[in-house]
């Protein structure tokens, strides 16, 4: 039988993963160098644009070591963002080891700290590799000596390599196969599998990802989930080859997939068991934790008629993102839509991207928000994530909010900036640690509603890319939190409310009646924009009318060309809200939602 | 307003000028040598619709500057055309002339052929905004010209203005418009300066180097010729058109407003029939090729939806006092805050079953559209 390894490759962002993983993926020859494209496991044309990894991959690839032993190597690509951290655990959970990519030129970054600290929570062998020596500015000693110093490994043990090149890739596999051990476990155990991902296909039902601890799965076995208790008949197993390619069984120590009549991915968790029906495990797998949304906000079809479509979009979307979730949701201005959470803003960004790409929809996100808590003055209390909820002020007996830890990395000299970003973000409690020389970890309370807008962006550009960001979510703090609406002509645009404390409501509203005020064309009607809470006003702003919108001369030639282009501005009309007599486009709802100003 | 027969309309398009003017972005060449090819080019294209109409109601010679063309030109031309269809026992005939090109001789023989009305390209009685629009013609050339119209027995004409130049006042404005009402036309165009993007104006303004009015300016002006020339007995029947009466009208014109087909011959002129819009290329060679290669020189050739039929209906009817039927527009909009805001605001009113827009309305006539038609 072939020997198995199970890695990972894990990596500051731009220090090389996906090209590291496509090069490996060539030295197997497992797709023709004509069929190659670059970042092969990245399949999203969203990844692909960002750079970013959303979904894992994962890739099993056949490699004859210089002794002349075969392996098969299964590599688990892991997600790449702070959203997604909790899939990036559970893929580790399944590898025995991980390749530890640092830059040449950039040296040790945060999230390679982050990486390894999650590698070193699962036992994992871990083999740093130094990649892209070929750029000019690679300092191949300083790296050495940040790893040896920042990460406390030894430097002697890193491989060169240049993904780009070609350069290192044969002694990574060698090193692979020494390191690594291979998995343990016994094929004739009762089944233990840990489900790392899952993905949907419109013409084969659910694919698990998982890794078999113990046990053999093949077609016509009994399978179990141990979190929901349900019972699946395998109907075919088999390894990831960049496409899925059959498999007997997949036995204890592998990495591979199953089918098992498992209508959406919603039915299968991250992190769940799997094991025999009639025979199983006493206890899961450890580390399940059901992932839970922190960021809420309502998506509305442009045009009230598209909600059936909508609908339907959203339940083939969820079919391959389990992460999202959604009910039924309706506003005054915007109609019949729908309340979504999400694990953050990257994901709603992607969720919004795709329902748009992927399946056609024009959509109006409303102000995402975090869940609040209000104590009432009946002794009662609750949660709102939706600002429709938000509760009569005169029974708010104490309101509170979710706080964040905030964990940031950066060279010693953007510490100044970023204590002020922090700041103005109601950050408290900062602490500030010397990890190594020159570098700082600063460490800050923060209102999770402060960080789940633009705060990483915000930050990547005062640390010119270098500060990196993690956080956990640590408690409920007292606040003084009131709503803001919006309204246009005095009609409140429901969907552009939000819940947020009261020291940021004055800034923020003028920021959303100048974004309206921008985005919002002129009309046949003055029109006035203003940011109240309750019945008191405190900002304003105002769209001039058209004074003249005609055209001089229209003969016979002039007919076709003004049809069309009205037959144009109506299409856009179809891009717009009705909101008391104004239109808004949804430019103007996307903007508002924005907290800056690039 | 009377209703004229629905009897279709000729518009000839003679694509020539002396010397083009930087505003205006019809089609025309100044090689006056190719005018032969093209008279035989358009007799051909006579010949193609012969048997598909058979009478109309209204003849417009246009341009280009149809004055260029000479007596046997238009001879040969209007009597190829009344060979091949009947007009109308009470037809209207217009010509556009250019003010340069009025002569007594020219005149007796647009009587002689038929021709009942004209249309005189004045644009401005004021000398410094007739070079700035680089017209070939003075304020006195106008003059001239209208005497002469008048002296010759013409009592239907039509006057052509623009108005609404960079640096133009109130003042100014008014001043060329009670010239204009004192050679007592039957018909005045007041066309709002309209900064096309092909046009040497256009790169002007592209450039920086032209600045358009603003528009509060523009909408006062407006205004003001609105008020002015009703005061003064006009009826404003068009977004840019007054008639001294209703007999007045412009049938040609309203043919188009009106859904009413018309056939036009020539380079880069468009027609409307049976539910479709078809035009020709817009350049005398390709049109006159098309013809030796025994092909027809229709560029291309629209199918109305009955969608587009509404949608034309209404924006067309609200460029005119006419108005749009209320069963054209759907009952949700005419229920709808819009449609409420729009009569309060006093864009439109609603009369004897028509929405027919106000003075203000002709300010947003091509807004109303979106609305209606929703």
């Amino acid at each position: 039988m072939k020997q198995i390894r199970n890695f990972s490759i894990i990596a500051h962002i731009d220090h090389g993963k996906s090209t590291l993983a496509d090069r490996m993926i060539q030295y197997a020859h497992l797709v023709d160098d004509r069929q190659f494209r670059d970042q092969i496991l990245d399949s999203m044309d969203i990844e692909r644009e960002r750079g970013i990894t959303i979904k894992s991959q994962t890739v099993n690839i056949p490699y004859t070591s210089k002794k002349g032993e075969e392996y098969e190597l299964n590599l688990i690509d892991t997600p790449g963002h702070v959203d997604f951290s909790y899939e990036v655990s559970r893929a580790l959970a399944s590898c025995e080891g991980v390749l530890l990519l640092v830059d040449a030129s950039q040296g040790v970054e945060a999230q390679t700290l982050a990486n390894l600290y999650a590698a070193m929570e699962h036992n994992l062998i871990i083999i740093p590799v130094i990649n892209k020596i070929d750029l000019p500015s690679a300092d191949i000693e300083r790296v050495k000596e940040e790893i040896d110093q920042e990460l406390g490994i030894d430097p002697e043990t890193s491989i060169l390599c240049s993904a780009k090149d070609g350069i290192g890739i044969e002694e990574i596999f060698e090193a692979i196969i020494e390191r690594i051990p291979p998995p343990v476990g016994s094929g004739d155990k009762p089944l233990a599998a840990l489900i790392f991902d899952a993905h949907y296909d419109p013409f084969r039902g659910t694919i698990v990802s998982c890794r078999v601890f113990d046990g053999t799965i093949r077609s016509g076995t009994m399978i179990r989930l141990m979190y929901n208790n349900a019972a699946y008949k395998v109907e075919e197993t088999g390894i990831f080859r960049l496409k899925l390619e059959q498999r007997k069984e997949i036995s204890a120590g592998s990495v591979g997939y199953i089918i098992a009549g498992i209508k959406t991915i919603s039915d299968t968790r991250i992190g769940d068991t799997i094991t025999f029906d009639d025979n199983p495990v006493d206890k899961p797998l450890a580390g399940f934790k059901e992932v839970k949304p922190v960021v809420f906000s309502s998506i509305y079809p442009i045009a009230s008629d598209d909600y059936q479509s909508l609908l339907d979009a959203l339940e083939k979307y969820k079919l391959n993102d389990a992460s999202l979730v959604y009910q039924k949701d309706s506003s005054a201005a915007l109609g019949q839509g729908f309340r979504c959470g999400f694990l953050g803003l990257l994901h709603l960004e992607i969720v919004q991207e795709r329902l748009e790409r992927e399946f056609d929809q024009s959509i109006i996100l409303t102000s995402p928000s975090v869940q609040y808590r209000f104590y009432l003055t009946d002794g009662t209390d609750l949660i709102v994530d939706n600002p429709q909820y938000y509760p009569d002020p005169t029974e708010i007996d104490k309101a509170e909010e979710p706080f964040i830890r905030a964990s940031i990395l950066v060279p010693e000299r953007y510490v100044g900036v970023v204590m002020k970003l922090c700041m103005e973000r109601r950050g408290v409690n900062s602490r500030l640690n010397y990890p190594s020389p020159g570098r700082i970890e600063i460490t800050f309370d923060m209102p999770l509603a402060e960080v789940v807008f633009d705060f990483y962006d915000k930050l990547k550009s005062v640390t010119q890319g270098y500060g990196s960001f993690d956080y956990e979510i640590i408690d409920y703090r007292e606040s003084n939190l009131i709503k803001l609406d919006i309204l246009v002509n005095g009609e409140k645009v429901d969907a552009l409310s939000m819940i947020l404390h009261r020291d940021r409501a004055r800034e923020r509203a003028i920021r959303v009646c100048d974004k309206l005020r921008d985005e919002i064309p002129r009309q046949m009607f003055k029109i006035a924009i203003q940011g109240a809470i309750g019945g008191k006003i405190i900002s304003r702003s105002t769209v001039s009318a058209f004074r003249k919108d005609v055209t001089a001369k229209c003969y016979g030639g002039d007919i076709t060309r003004k049809r069309k282009l009205l037959e144009k501005q109506k299409k856009g009309k179809k891009r717009m809200r009705m909101v008391g007599n104004v239109e808004i486009p949804q430019s103007a709802f996307m903007a508002a939602l924005k907290t800056d100003d690039e | 307003m009377n209703i004229e027969p629905k009897t279709a309309g000729l518009y000839i398009h003679v694509p020539f000028c002396k010397t083009k003017c930087p505003y205006c972005d019809f089609y025309s060449i100044t090689d006056l040598s190719l005018i032969p090819s093209w008279l035989d080019a358009l007799c051909k294209e006579i010949d193609l619709y012969q048997d598909i109409f058979s009478e109309f109601g209204s003849l417009f010679i246009g341009g280009g500057t149809p004055s260029l063309l000479d007596g046997n030109t238009l001879d040969h031309l209007i009597k190829t055309i009344r060979a091949h269809w009947s007009f109308d026992s009470n037809i209207e005939s217009t010509i556009e002339l250019n003010p340069d090109d009025v002569t007594g001789e020219k005149l007796r023989l647009y009587r002689t052929l038929g021709i009942n009305r004209l249309s005189l390209g004045i644009q401005s009685f004021n000398d410094s905004e007739l070079i700035f629009l680089k017209r070939r013609h003075t304020s006195e050339g106008a003059r001239k010209a209208l005497r002469l119209i008048r002296k010759a027995g013409f009592k239907n004409f039509s006057l052509d203005l623009i108005y609404g130049l960079p640096g133009q006042t109130e003042a100014g404005w008014l001043t060329t418009l009670k010239y204009a009402l004192s050679y007592e036309p039957t018909h005045l165009s007041c066309y709002q300066l309209t900064v096309e993007k092909n046009t040497p104006f256009g790169l002007l303004k592209a450039e920086g180097t032209l600045t358009p009015l603003n528009e509060k300016t523009e909408e006062m002006l407006f205004l003001t010729t609105s008020q002015f020339l009703e005061a003064q007995g006009f009826i404003h029947y068009e977004i840019s058109n007054f008639a001294r009466s209703d007999n007045y009208i412009c049938r040609h014109n309203m043919k188009y407003w009106r859904h009413i087909p018309y056939l036009g011959l020539g380079p880069g002129a468009h027609s409307f029939s049976n539910g479709q819009r078809w035009w020709n290329y817009r350049s005398l060679e390709q049109y006159c090729v098309s013809f030796t290669e025994g092909a027809n020189p229709v560029e291309d050739l629209e199918i109305l939806t009955p969608e587009q039929v509404r949608l034309e209906m209404i924006y067309l009817g609200l460029r005119t006092k006419e108005g749009v039927s209320l069963s054209r527009v759907e009952d949700t909009i005419l229920a709808s805050t819009a449609f409420a805001d729009m009569k309060k605001g006093g864009l439109i009113k609603v009369d004897k079953g028509r929405i027919v827009p106000t003075r203000k309305g002709f300010l947003m006539a091509d807004r109303l559209p979106l609305i209606l038609s929703d």
